[in-house]
């Protein structure tokens, strides 16, 4: 450790030369109808990511094209590349040996993702048998590590259970313990505490990211939810109508937000930190709704936005870097 | 006098594998104009408490007092004048909304019920209400699917105030909406306020949102109220353990990680722990916890709490 040349970590080369995952111009269509507009952004090893927006952005469909799981009539163009090699060439028992081993999915509700009529643990062991070539005995005693794993007090009983035995909270753990059986390298989480209570969000949130540590995952969290997007994110991207409008620093980006949508949402959200109360005012709200954004020319937040000029509505604006690191989609944007 | 008192209400579900007790003696006023919020996670009680109010379910026990008449036993058929005074928003106006009714008829109907004007003086107020709410008079003849999330909330918000209401309880009224559009419907919300004299029940689950839009809190906790006290001073000095917990586990996104709350799973209502409700899940439970149940007691500055050690 003494070694000057020993305190540039490890991993901070192939960081520079290889995500994770790379998604490059990625465009999702449903009939005519865009859903992602040309997304790109990188997940390196080990690192959070959150994509963050509101009903409408395009985060799910973005998570749902990386996975290969997008619903029917769904087209989707671009590049996403996993470990350096590009998805849409992998034949398809490739692409689902990829799901479910080297990334790993869980949903908001879980309890539409289980089976209903087996018990956890023989879910979690045809989990593990579809991937990796193990023995029943085998494959049952891993399920209880796992089990065991996620936290859930007495995993032999609990192997017992069927999933309307436990609670939501529970639920949601046997969902992670399937998701990582396979040790993944990248975990896909669409929303998944919004179906929680705030209590046990807390729980599962920090278990996540518990794991991510142990087992050395990278996360991609979908969320519309600010505050665990600053609690748990290394960084995020704020999407809105099929865009990227603004990546950066969580921290960073919540303190000093510089993309009007981005002020916007921070705005409308009463805080539990300040002392805003109706009585003194009301709250900054967005006018309209996203559906305004469908069959514009240009900037898609523009006949929403209170600093829009006529150029917002000619041409999309490009993802600028600005000099802290910054990315934003708006040309009137500026950091001082 | 208060608008609304109830006193120690219970409501109890009958169900094949036992009592689920949702609601489990609770009292409490609200005054005129006020705005009242009831806070609290899964099987607190919350949602029961707000539709035993209105007597869209029974209660087991306990009283109501509506403008000091006491409605607790009022035949269903005697119910209608505290119908026109004491309304509801729902969570999901999409499911509360008939999807076969256009927005004309979903306003107008209430009217009738009540035997309000006649066809052109119902039709005046449904226009004016509508225009109070933000949607155009094109809404009139169009049906609940072909507005948004926030326009169809905003014609559950016009349906409950039709009939000009005292008393308005919002259960959940903004959880199923985006944060831009949650914005819009609370500040909706306050300018009927003040706009019509109204007073809220408002129950949710956001403690943001409640500190925000409330003049008084009670927090519950599976079918008990363990905390109440104005909103200002209960953020100023909250007492009870479980609120505390609570105010903790709100991610912000100014915040840093904070150490994780609460341990444990939330109990189901069917199966309550004996003693104080939440000593499993308490840091601070002793023995006493264990074995009795602490009642409300005054903590000073209208606050009360139901805590042995806080």
């Amino acid at each position: 450790m003494s070694h000057p040349a020993l305190s540039i970590p490890a991993f901070a080369v192939p960081h520079a030369i290889t995500p994770l995952l790379e998604v490059q111009d990625l465009q999702v269509h449903f009939g005519s109808k865009p859903a992602v507009r040309g997304i790109s952004f990188t997940v390196h090893e080990g690192e959070t990511l959150a994509l963050v927006g509101e009903s409408g952005s395009g985060k799910s469909m973005t998570a749902l094209s990386v996975m290969g799981l997008l619903p029917d009539g769904g087209r989707a163009s671009g590049t996403i590349r996993f470990a350096g090699r590009d998805t849409s060439t992998l034949s398809p028992a490739a692409r689902r040996a990829l799901r479910g081993g080297e990334i790993g999915m869980i949903f908001q509700e879980p309890m539409t993702s289980l089976n209903p009529v087996m018990t956890i643990g023989a879910q979690i062991v045809e989990a593990l048998r579809q991937h990796q070539p193990l023995s029943r005995t085998a494959a049952k005693a891993r399920a209880l590590e796992l089990i065991d794993l996620v936290r859930i007090p007495d995993p032999k009983r609990r192997f017992q259970d069927y999933p309307h035995q436990l609670s939501g909270g529970m639920r949601q753990r046997v969902m992670i313990a399937m998701a990582v059986a396979c040790g993944p390298r990248l975990l896909i989480a669409d929303e998944p505490t919004t179906a929680l209570d705030v209590t046990i969000q807390a729980q599962v949130l920090e278990l996540l990211d518990r794991l991510r540590r142990d087992l050395s995952m990278a996360v991609l969290l979908i969320t519309h939810d600010l505050g665990v997007v600053g609690q748990w994110a290394d960084r995020v991207a704020v999407m809105y109508a099929g865009r990227k409008v603004e990546e950066g620093d969580p921290s960073a980006l919540f303190a000093l937000p510089l993309h009007p949508y981005t002020q916007g949402l921070l705005r409308a959200s009463p805080r539990l930190d300040d002392a805003q109360h109706y009585t003194q005012g009301p709250l900054t709200e967005i006018p309209g709704s996203i559906a305004s954004a469908a069959g514009q020319d240009g900037c898609a937040f523009a006949p929403r936005c209170p600093q829009a000029v006529a150029a917002c509505r000619a041409a999309v604006p490009s993802l600028r870097i600005l000099e802290s690191g910054r990315k934003v989609a708006c040309p009137l944007a500026h950091q001082d | 006098m208060p608008l609304l008192s109830i006193t120690d209400l219970s409501t109890h579900f009958r169900l094949p594998d036992g009592a689920l007790r949702a609601l489990d003696g609770v009292s409490l006023e609200v005054e005129a104009g006020e705005t009242l919020g009831i806070v609290g996670e899964s099987g607190c009680g919350k949602s029961t408490l707000g539709k035993t109010i209105l007597r869209l379910v029974e209660p087991t026990a306990g009283a109501i007092a509506f403008d000091g008449d006491d409605i607790t036993a009022l035949p269903t058929g005697k119910l209608a004048p505290y119908r026109r005074r004491a309304q509801m928003v729902f969570q999901d106006p999409f499911a509360s909304l008939n999807p076969r009714h256009t927005v004309a008829k979903i306003l107008g109907d209430p009217l009738k019920v009540h035997g309000i004007g006649g066809l052109h003086e119902r039709r005046r107020r449904v226009e004016d209400m509508l225009r109070r709410v933000g949607l155009g008079p094109d809404a009139l003849d169009r049906y609940p699917h072909e507005f948004s999330g926030g326009q169809r909330q905003r014609i559950g918000i016009a349906r409950a105030l039709i009939l000009e209401p005292d008393l308005v309880i919002c259960d959940e009224p903004v959880s199923a909406l985006d944060l831009s559009i949650q914005a819009q419907t609370l500040n909706l919300l306050a300018r009927m306020k003040a706009d019509l004299g109204l007073s809220y029940i408002f129950i949710s689950h956001d403690l943001s949102v409640v500190r925000y839009f409330t003049d008084r809190v009670v927090v519950m906790y599976l079918g008990r109220i363990v905390e109440s006290a104005p909103t200002r001073g209960l953020w100023a000095r909250p007492l009870h353990p479980y609120t505390r917990a609570l105010m903790a586990s709100v991610p912000d996104p100014a915040q840093g990680r904070i150490a994780l709350p609460l341990k444990g799973d939330l109990p189901s209502p069917q199966d309550i722990p004996r003693g104080c409700r939440f000593h499993p899940r308490c840091p601070l439970a002793t023995d006493l916890c264990r074995s009795s149940e602490p009642e409300l007691r005054d903590a000073g500055d209208g606050q009360s709490i139901a805590c042995h050690h806080a």
